[in-house]
């Protein structure tokens, strides 16, 4: 096995040493009954090259965004990935390391962590970020959480312009506890209707842009929470939009959190990506997951390390704030590259151009006798098209026109009719604009 | 020959301070569209200044990432023995298949006959995780370990609420990970510590004492986190089931088992498995893993929707009609990315390979643990499976800690093992080999060791100013806690 050194020899002279008088003694420990002798049914043992052609195979069978013009997003966005940062994160310094609990030998991490959190709060316009959550669901789903704790409430509000996804995982996260989570719904423009809020509500949960594409009410959003003494989180789904939108935070969101896998991580069929979470300095010590500090070592140089660990699992154990250990450490890596490399005009430059990309293809949509635009305010890169017939039939025709197309609306809004949710990004080429508009039209256009 | 040497390390200052105006490491292709006023179309939403990111080359970019890299301890530069961590190689032909653009550029929202690859993939590691550790069914959706847990206590929770039963405490060793405790918690249970006994191990009576009619679960990691093989496991369990309860397994040690016990054999309903321990992918200084969970049939209908199910004809589908499930738990299908590696992983080693790892981790844990006895305390006797548990007792008169010793091994290339952990050893050195290292690696290491005992003895200072050969001297936590810098900002002097 080319994974594992150990010759027979060594084998024979590493037993003796422990005194025993074969491999299976090691075991003895194990009750009888308890050991498997049998082979475990899994396929049998290939070589490398066996491998390899296997996953090829599987591989190939798969439609992706390098084979085909791309127009679906809903959460997961196809991004240009500047080669630098595979270069970069193929490193076995930053692959096979571990989470920096060694500070002095954990470095290259420790920085990039830093390095991300300020970042992330220059685009978010809030103060602190931790190093990463899962995804950007569960780290909705934990700021709510963290919300409850702040107010010592527990009604949650969230907007039905939030991803369906995010509030199931929401859902899910709060099933166990006394939590009431009411949905506030989408109104005729595709923004949230944001009623006056009950006085037992921990937070406003609003994703920005929404799911639908369209922009909320960030200001009328935060004076809602503020008159309840609720706290506004604002979850972000598109990240590379905070590069063109108003920051959350100068809009008094409480907490900042979402999905970052725009920023270079690839779309891997939807992970491993990259949750972020951010606050105001004042709730530091209720954020769940690791946090990156600037400190000094015996000589007074600068060094980073992991800090404020009295609030995580392995320290608090059953009083901590999350149980999150393992996070997203590499698509962290990944993301803080890619926004060295963009950097301040470049974010912005990819930014307008998925803005610029997506309002041509609203104005063909426009011009379409058989299309619609299903909300006329502003939007970022994604929109909604009300389609002749139904959603699917639209794809299909697209997919027929060699194009995935976007995402077929009716299990999630079927109160829009037929719709289909299209994403524009900076990949996107005009004439391929042009045949996505002609091929959900269909025949009618 | 010694593992580590003098060498010429790299200062680099960070981003923001190397930023020069008018530098981009990205060029892109010109607008193919007309030039839009993004003011006029926003309005209030817009944002008028640029976020304040700092402005390199790629090659300002590259050479910054690449020095940093150069301060990191990792698997490939050398042994890396975090108990509890499982840090063996990890193969590179997973990270190449894992970039394929069928796997890295597909999407989750693409229709299920467009994506058969995947999905076949997904079904065959569930069926092989299955077969691994017993268990009928296996959620691939948990992102980590501390995920997979939280699923199976909801699921849990689901089960006896599903029996109109409701309970509200949860038994967990006072040997265990934190995750534990803390996943209990976050679903809403309170927690009931059971001691292990004098011998590290979990007794019968203990879990007797504990048990009763509120108790929904234990929790329990085998071997446990001294790298003991609960041996009581299957009286515990019966003992928990008999009260009405489930008993949950935290795989984080399934490495030591492969082929050679299966969990669902033992009595345990539902365990999480990290992939990035057992199945080699990598941890990526931090993350990310993956943490399928995995059931006995009582359990499955409440598995995190969706799965991945068969049809006769062989086509995949996504199977989200499962009126019991706990829910949706990832935005998406989980660590795609590393399940494709954990895949590979499988398929390389199959049946007597992975039978092999487990043997050679537990032989190599043994082997250091016969050269480490007698200049460290073993506070618990007897034969190891995975990894062993020493303490500092021995040093105490020198002054020096398990904290002084760990830094030590740093002077000579060595990432440290666990310290402090588990909680029950005062001073715990938890030591994990795993099965990647030689046996000359081992006694270089154990000689490593060795060499800092008679150290400690003969120059005490020497060790408590650890560690000497690193760019950097032993870093200030406190400071960084009582006075939180947690992002770079600009000099207001400047």
């Amino acid at each position: 096995m080319r994974y594992i050194p150990h010759t027979d020899d060594e084998i024979r002279d590493m037993l003796a040493a422990v005194g025993q008088p074969g491999i299976g003694a090691l075991f003895e420990t194990i009750p009888e009954k308890l050991r498997w002798t049998g082979p475990l049914e899994v396929p049998a043992a290939l070589g490398e090259l066996e491998v390899e052609r296997l996953l090829e195979g599987l591989a190939r069978s798969n439609e992706h965004a390098a084979a085909t013009p791309w127009f679906l997003g809903a959460g997961t966005y196809a991004h240009f990935i500047p080669s630098a940062i595979d270069a970069l994160v193929s490193r076995a310094e930053l692959t096979t390391s571990y989470t920096p609990y060694q500070a002095e030998i954990s470095q290259g991490t420790l920085q990039t962590i830093f390095e991300w959190q300020t970042m992330i709060c220059a685009l978010t316009g809030m103060e602190v970020a931790n190093a990463s959550m899962y995804d950007g669901a569960s780290a909705t789903a934990e700021a709510a959480l963290m919300a409850m704790r702040i107010t010592r409430k527990s009604r949650i509000a969230v907007a039905a312009g939030v991803h369906p996804h995010t509030r199931q995982v929401l859902a899910t996260y709060l099933g166990g506890l006394d939590v009431e989570i009411e949905t506030l719904p989408v109104g005729e423009d595709g923004r949230c209707q944001i009623p006056a809020l009950r006085d037992d509500t921990a937070c406003l949960i609003l994703q920005q842009p929404s799911f639908l594409g369209t922009l909320e009410d960030l200001g009328e959003a935060a004076a809602a929470a503020r008159a309840a003494g609720a706290l506004l989180v604002t979850t972000v789904g598109e990240a590379l939009s905070l590069a063109l939108l108003r920051p959350p935070g100068d809009w008094g969101a409480d907490i900042v959190c979402g999905e970052a896998q725009s920023f270079g991580v690839p779309m891997s069929f939807g992970g491993p990506h990259l949750g972020f979470l951010t606050t105001r300095s004042k709730f530091m010590r209720q954020m769940p997951g690791r946090l990156v500090g600037q400190t000094q070592d015996g000589a007074g140089q600068r060094g980073f390390v992991l800090t404020l660990s009295t609030r995580e699992q392995h320290i608090r154990r059953e009083r901590a704030t999350s149980n999150i250990c393992t996070n997203q450490g590499l698509c962290l890596t990944m993301a803080t590259i890619y926004l060295a490399l963009m950097g301040r005009s470049g974010l912005r430059e990819v930014a307008l151009q998925n803005l610029a990309k997506a309002e041509y293809a609203k104005a063909r949509v426009r011009e379409s006798a058989a299309l619609e635009l299903a909300h006329e305010g502003p939007t970022f890169n994604e929109f909604t098209v009300r389609v002749p017939d139904d959603g699917a039939a639209a794809l299909a025709r697209a997919r027929e026109a060699g194009l995935v197309g976007g995402l077929d609306l009716a299990a999630h809004h079927p109160e829009l009719g037929p719709a289909v949710l299209v994403c524009i990004t900076e990949l996107a080429r005009r004439e391929e604009i042009d045949r996505l508009v002609q091929a959900l039209g269909g025949n009618a256009s | 020959m010694r593992n580590a040497t003098r060498g010429l390390a790299y200062e680099e200052a960070l981003l923001f301070e190397q930023s020069q105006p008018g530098r981009r490491g990205v060029d892109l292709p010109a607008l193919d569209v007309p030039e839009v006023d993004a003011a006029a179309l926003l309005g209030q939403a817009f944002r008028e200044e640029p976020a304040e990111l700092p402005e390199l080359s790629e090659v300002d970019v590259i050479r910054h990432f690449t020095r940093l890299s150069t301060w990191n301890a990792a698997v490939d530069l050398g042994l890396y023995p975090l108990g509890s961590c499982t840090m063996k190689y990890n193969p590179k032909i997973n990270e190449r298949l894992a970039r394929l653009p069928g796997f890295a550029l597909a999407h989750p929202h693409s229709p299920a006959a467009q994506v058969q690859g995947l999905l076949q993939l997904i079904y065959e590691l569930e069926a092989s995780l299955a077969a691994i550790s017993g268990l009928d069914r296996v959620s691939l959706q948990p992102a980590a370990g501390a995920q997979g847990e939280l699923a199976g206590i909801m699921m849990i929770r689901a089960y006896h609420e599903s029996r109109g039963e409701p309970r509200h405490k949860v038994m967990i060793p006072d040997s265990a990970h934190g995750t534990n405790p803390a996943s209990a918690a976050l679903n809403g249970y309170d927690v009931v510590s059971v001691p292990s006994g004098s011998d590290g191990l979990l007794h019968p009576e203990a879990v007797e004492a504990a048990m009763n009619g509120d108790v929904a679960a234990l929790m329990i990691t085998n071997p446990n986190t001294l790298g003991l093989f609960e041996t009581h496991i299957g009286r515990v369990c019966e003992i928990v089931h008999a009260g009405g309860g489930l008993v949950y397994g935290d795989g984080a040690n399934l490495n030591a088992l492969l082929g050679h016990s299966r969990p669902g054999d033992m009595g345990i309903d539902v365990m999480h498995f990290n992939l990035h321990k057992t199945f080699s992918t990598p941890h990526g200084g931090g993350g990310p893993g993956a943490g399928p969970v995995g059931v006995k049939e009582i359990l499955a209908p409440f598995l995190p929707v969706p799965l991945v199910a068969r049809d006769a004809d062989g086509q995949y589908h996504w199977d989200e009609e499962r009126p019991q499930t706990i829910g949706r738990l990832h935005g998406n299908h989980g660590n795609v990315g590393m399940l494709v590696r954990a895949y590979a992983y499988i398929r390389s080693l199959g049946p007597e390979g992975l039978r092999r790892c487990t043997e050679m981790a537990v032989l190599n844990a043994n082997y250091l643990l016969s050269r480490l006895r007698g200049a460290f305390h073993v506070p618990f006797e007897g034969s190891v499976m995975h990894e062993c548990v020493l303490s500092d007792r021995l040093l105490a008169e020198t002054g020096v800690t398990t904290l002084d010793v760990a830094k030590r091994l740093i002077d000579h290339g060595y990432h440290p093992p666990t310290i402090y952990f588990p909680l029950v050893v005062a001073g715990a050195l938890m030591i994990e080999p795993t099965e990647s290292e030689s046996r000359e690696s081992l006694d270089r290491f154990a000689d490593t060791l060795l060499d800092i005992v008679r150290e400690t003895h003969e120059d005490p200072q020497a060790v408590m100013a650890a560690p000497q050969r690193t760019r950097l001297s032993r870093l200030d936590e406190t400071r960084a806690a009582r006075r939180p810098v947690l992002r770079w900002q600009p000099d207001p002097k400047e």
